[in-house]
């Protein structure tokens, strides 16, 4: 197989992301521990660069101590910080965690200033995003982390005023002695709570949900105004002193070498300081061969990267085809494939039914498409390296860099910055290892900038797929058999790529008697990885299209059949979807879509209903088809239950961002290969919806009290199978290929 | 050479006329609100006003706009720092999700409502269907194009 290592891929990083580390399923609370003022300030001082930076540096502290019980809160007289922990890549966390600290701190959320944390495990746990995690791992910690300070101002006005501290309440950041005349503003009491004893956190005393002041409420993103004044947040505006701008030109196949390159008229180029060759370190998720250099203007490095000539090794590289890949599914798909999961009996089941059903499914790869092209400022000097990193992943990124250019991990800084979107592709750090590579090498701070181009060619892409469905239903109509034999693709020959292996718990998993899953991998050496819903997004097309094909052999209602799988309301092992959950949320978005309701000639509803990311989340689609396969998406209608809402505006923007995202990919989207090379390079051939295709998005949630989950990922699966299904009712087609352009549709 | 950016003149020395607008403003004169995202005029991120028109910055090269006057995102606040009434809108109705197309979406809207105050929701389709969000605010850039348009019609 490939001699490329692809180790990044860890199981343990594919689980969280596919929502199924038990990290996702429960409040995991990250140790909090006490700092003392100097450990503090040695901590967020590691910022160094400051405002310059886009960092608001804690301001040096001033004669009076300030309370900062933990990682999270800061207040002194001047008032009260709470700090971000996890990346920002526009799934709202900056905004959302602090909320949680906010809320039991009780404190006014416009009296809060939020600033991003420096990262520093023992403080915060672990601290990424991906997975939908960050609001089911932190929701009761931050929280406990609010209610920490809280309970310490308290302690501080009661020994103040030599009152019970039960007797005082506090509110919007006053602390108030119950019937008499004594308040006192958090400010004022900061420095006396910060020598109080911290409480234990069984101490605490959590408020009722039905007390919350801040969460649940429509909160606007902290960066707001920042944005819209084009301040510099993102990586790519990072700017630090004596810094070049660094281009990276790598193998247009993966795995290929540098023999030679035209380094000398390169370097004589206007603006050219400096190009060189780097070996790379044999693992394609780090730092790939290739060539960089070094010039004075991010236009004078692209200009030179034009006219960079390169003779590439291509022996051991990627000669990857999807024309090969498709022609060889077609015919494995006659073939059984490794056993991945058998309940019952389903050859007995199809033996025994009244129809049976077959399709043939199938999905392109797909590129992140994040609309900052990956970046990293970094700078080397005396055996420390400093990053300046949009990243999803920082202490990876820290522990890959490290070893790249050779020094201990606690050598390594990295500011986290606010991403221009994430999808997954910033879990993964070879763009962060190859500034910290070309840093070192080229002795002067860069800023490495990839073009679009680079973006799309050296994308960890989610990966295609194929699906030979096969069904039936028994005389009642019911759904008896099932059996999917699923072709995906494998780096290593030993498991499939991230993203694209099967399990006996995909829907229908676990509620239909007999079923049977198959799995075969083809070899494939451009990287895959995890794309927004890893396995979740493609398989709810197939999955979600499928039991709409039995339904419809079966001549029932789609909605009947649906609710009938899902059955008597049950908890589906301990990381499973509830059904009864699952059962609402159909309800609630066929009710809300008024299903069933007489529509005219060529317009359709379909209905489909997803388990991902612990969030429970049906979708109807409501769309018109006429003659020349053009489908118009009147209305997406959305029901979620993913337990309380934190941020109601963040929330609904997610899951709007989600179905947009689902009608693009659907439709417009496919990244296809041929002798290892990506064809597209870039979006005039990646065709992200535009406004006017944008259709209304109606998002109801279910206010549940379950534990609440993550919205970053879960609104997304369920798009497609739903607007398949009702291009099926509009017009009797049914699309078994994903992108929809590939099989003569366009979305108007 | 000089360039009038938001109403000042600025000095470039030894800029090859041929840069584009887009990276004089982010490398040279550190304006780094406008972004860089395809560079082939495809999704609008660079989008700035050249004489109050929207323009891909990205694909048009410095050397043809010495008599211009052009805006940038750090150019629509008023003299007091206060938000112009389209950065107002997106500020409050929470439009951004990462927030990198929004400086290219609210100057493509800033360009429509130039000239044409009140457009109706087709016309605002067509002004920002040159910008891509890959996040997917549409629905809320929609809104708050619609209540900045508002806001401006009613004077305020
Ligand atoms: S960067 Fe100019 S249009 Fe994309
Ligand atoms: S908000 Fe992320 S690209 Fe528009």
């Amino acid at each position: 197989m490939s001699t490329l290592d692809y180790s990044d891929l860890s199981t343990v990083v594919d689980e969280v992301l596919a929502g199924q580390a038990e990290a996702s399923r429960r409040n995991r609370t990250p140790q909090i521990v006490k700092l003392d003022r100097r450990q503090f300030l040695k901590a967020t001082g590691a910022v160094g660069g400051g405002l310059m930076l886009g960092f608001a540096t804690p301001v040096a502290f001033a004669k009076t101590a300030a309370l900062q019980p933990n990682g999270y809160v800061r207040i002194d007289e001047t008032g009260v910080v709470i700090y971000a922990k996890n990346p920002e890549i526009g799934q709202g966390v900056k905004t959302s965690l602090p909320m949680l600290v906010a809320e039991e701190l009780d404190v006014a959320w416009h009296d809060v200033t939020v600033v991003q944390s420096p990262i520093d495990q023992v403080r915060y746990g672990m601290q990424f995003a991906g997975g939908s995690t960050a609001i089911p791992m932190n929701y009761e910690a931050l929280r406990r982390a609010g209610a920490t300070a809280r309970a310490m101002l308290v302690q501080a006005a009661a020994k103040r005023w030599g009152l019970p501290a039960d007797s005082l309440s506090t509110q919007d950041g006053v602390v108030r002695h119950a019937n008499g005349t004594e308040s006192a503003t958090y400010l004022e009491l900061a420095s006396e709570a910060a020598s109080m004893p911290v409480p234990s956190s069984a101490s605490l005393k959590l408020k009722d949900p039905a007390n919350f002041q801040i969460l649940g409420k429509r909160v606007t993103g902290v960066d707001n105004e920042a944005l819209m004044r084009g301040e510099p947040l993102f990586g790519i505006d990072q700017v630090v002193p004596g810094m070049k701008y660094a281009v990276y030109q790598k193998c247009p196949a993966i795995g290929g070498k540098v023999v030679a390159a035209n380094l000398e008229e390169i370097k004589a180029r206007p603006g050219v300081q400096d190009a060189f060759v780097l070996e790379g370190n044999g693992n394609a998720m780090d730092l790939l061969p290739g060539v960089a250099i070094i010039a004075d203007s991010t236009w004078q490095a692209f200009e030179a990267k034009k006219a960079l000539r390169v003779e590439w090794d291509e022996g051991e590289a990627s000669e990857d085809s999807w024309s090969n890949a498709e022609q060889q599914a077609d015919s494995l798909r006659n073939e059984p494939g490794t056993e991945i999961a058998n309940t019952g009996d389903v050859e007995a089941a199809f033996a025994g039914s009244a129809k049976q059903v077959s399709g043939f499914y199938r999905y392109a790869f797909v590129s992140h498409g994040q609309l900052e092209p990956q970046n990293c400022t970094a700078s080397f000097s005396d055996g420390k390296l400093e990053l300046w990193a949009p990243t999803q992943m920082p202490g990876r990124g820290i522990a890959s860099a490290a070893q790249i250019v050779g020094i201990s991990p606690a050598n390594v800084t990295l500011h986290q910055l606010r991403c221009g979107g994430g999808f997954g592709r910033r879990l993964y750090n070879d763009f962060l290892c190859e500034a910290a590579a070309i840093a070192k090498r080229a002795g002067v701070p860069i800023k490495l900038q990839w073009t679009r181009e680079d973006d799309m060619a050296y994308d960890l892409y989610r990966a295609g797929g194929f699906h030979q469905m096969h069904g039936s239903v028994d005389d009642d109509g019911k759904i008896s058999g099932w059996r999917d034999r699923f072709i995906t693709f494998t780096h290593d020959g030993r498991r499939p790529v991230s993203g694209g292996g099967m399990s006996g718990g995909v829907f229908p998993g676990g509620l239909v008697e007999n079923v049977r899953i198959e799995q075969t991998a083809i070899p494939w050496k451009n990287r895959c990885a995890a794309w927004r819903a890893p396995g979740s997004n493609v398989f709810a097309f197939v999955v979600g299209s499928f039991v709409h094909e039995l339904a419809h052999a079966a001549g029932r209602d789609h909605l009947d059949v649906l609710l009938e799988v899902l059955g008597e309301p049950r908890q589906l092992g301990p990381r499973g979807m509830h059904t009864g959950r699952a059962a609402e949320v159909v309800k609630l978005a066929a009710e809300k879509a008024d299903w069933g309701r007489a529509l005219e000639q060529g317009r359709g509803l379909g209905v489909a209903f997803y388990y991902s990311h612990a969030g429970h989340i049906a979708e109807v689609a409501d769309v018109s088809v006429n003659d020349n396969k053009q489908v118009k998406v009147n209305k997406v209608t959305v029901a979620a239950d993913v337990g309380p809402i934190v941020n109601m505006s963040g929330a609904e923007n997610q899951v709007q961002g989600s179905v947009i995202d689902g009608l693009s990919t659907l439709f417009n989207l496919s990244v296809t290969f041929e002798k290892g090379r990506v064809q597209q390079s870039n979006f005039d051939r990646y065709a992200m919806l535009r406004m006017p295709e944008a259709p209304p998005v109606d998002v109801h949630f279910v206010n549940s009290d379950y534990p609440p989950t993550g919205l970053g990922e879960p609104a997304f699966p369920p798009l497609a199978p739903a607007v398949c299904n009702a291009i099926f009712a509009a017009c009797g087609q049914r699309v078994r290929t994903m992108p929809l352009t590939d099989a003569g549709y366009t979305l108007v | 050479m000089k360039l009038k950016i938001n109403g000042q003149d600025r000095d470039i020395e030894d800029l090859d006329q041929k840069t584009p607008l887009l990276w004089a403003l982010r490398d040279e004169l550190g304006l780094v609100g406008t972004k860089y995202g395809c560079g082939v005029s495809q999704c609008g991120a660079c989008t700035v006003l050249v004489n109050n028109v929207p323009v891909k910055s990205c694909t048009m090269p410095v050397g043809g706009l010495t008599d211009a006057e052009i805006t940038t995102i750090e150019g629509l606040a008023g003299e007091g720092g206060e938000l112009n009434p389209v950065q107002q809108a997106w500020v409050d109705l929470d439009v951004a999700q990462c927030g990198y197309c929004q400086s290219g979406q609210v100057m493509a809207a800033e360009g429509l409502l130039r000239s044409n105050p009140n457009p109706t929701d087709d016309e605002i389709d067509q002004a920002l269907a040159a910008n891509i969000c890959r996040c997917g605010t549409y629905i809320r850039i929609r809104q708050a194009v619609k209540q900045a348009a508002g806001r401006m019609v009613a004077g305020e």
